[in-house]
């Protein structure tokens, strides 16, 4: 014989319901104390992307308009520090403009990294406006396969 | 020099009625626009765009700007995420007139550059009052 939980239909609809709306909250919550409000709220430039794999740590900037020579990067054992101008170009005087809404600067952001790495070994290249660093792992921040012994 | 401090923007999605085919989000760059008496100089910011992603279009005074970001090598796992990428799209209505054979455009550092030419009835010219 099959058992089969009983389940009273109008239980089920507001079970549903119910679940629908602790979904919601969660968007709801997710989008105040989410992590991308965070540190977006950090508001310093330039917002950074970090992913990882095995080896390395890849930081990742979005820079429109910044020649690479203008870049400053300082790499430590766990931190990493972008420094640098954007220079927007000199158009001359006899300009008048429609819009603007480009912006130069300075900027400085000190990036903490979640694990250590090789400073040494970090490398950094930018095309067409994007930052890339690759930061190696240290050895003891690598993961490691622990082999099973069959006993 | 500009010792301003620059702030990270969140960058502005596109809002359309009509969806995009692809689940990639798309943005509105931030333009500069400006003329000078030859031509009409447009600048705008959309990194992660090569020489070969980017499409203009101008027809009936409207100008389009299109850029596509190239596909990204993944299997990384992001540990955070500040911004997104995705394709860049914005279309301006043009008032001057322009030489549509002579635009030319180019691609720097992410930053797209358009030249529009103005036509020679366009330009602005000063006219000789005539003594009577």
């Amino acid at each position: 014989m099959v058992l089969l939980r009983w389940t009273d239909p109008f239980e089920r609809t507001a079970l549903s319901e119910l679940n629908r709306l602790q979904e919601e909250m969660n968007m709801l919550f997710d989008r105040f104390f989410g992590r991308r409000s965070l540190l977006s709220g950090a508001g310093v430039f330039p917002a950074v992307n970090v992913a990882e794999d095995d080896d390395n740590l890849y930081i990742t900037a979005e820079m429109p308009g910044i020649d690479p020579s203008d870049i400053d990067l300082t790499v430590e054992e766990d931190s990493v520090v972008i420094k640098g101008e954007r220079k927007l170009e000199e158009e001359g005087d006899d300009i008048s403009y429609h819009r603007r809404e480009r912006e130069g600067g300075s900027f400085s952001r000190t990036i903490t990294l979640p694990t250590r790495i090789v400073a040494d070994k970090a490398t950094a290249k930018v095309k067409d406006g994007v930052l890339t660093l690759t930061l190696p792992k240290a050895e003891e921040a690598k993961p490691k396969k622990i082999e099973i012994k069959v006993g | 020099m500009d010792s301003k401090q620059l702030q990270a923007k969140d960058k502005q999605e596109l809002q359309t009625k009509s969806e995009t085919t692809q689940t990639r989000p798309v943005f509105v760059p931030a333009v500069d626009i400006y003329e000078n008496n030859d031509a009409l100089v447009l600048l705008a910011d959309m990194p992660g765009v090569s020489n070969d992603g980017v499409e203009i279009h101008l027809e009936d005074n409207e100008l389009t700007i299109r850029g596509r970001v190239s596909e990204e090598a993944s299997g990384l796992s992001p540990i955070y995420t500040e911004y997104r990428s995705g394709d860049y799209y914005r279309s301006f209505t043009l008032s001057n007139v322009i030489d549509q054979d002579k635009i030319e455009a180019s691609m720097k550092n992410g930053v797209l550059k358009v030249v529009l030419p103005k036509a020679e009835a366009a330009k602005p010219r000063k006219i000789q009052v005539k003594a009577a």
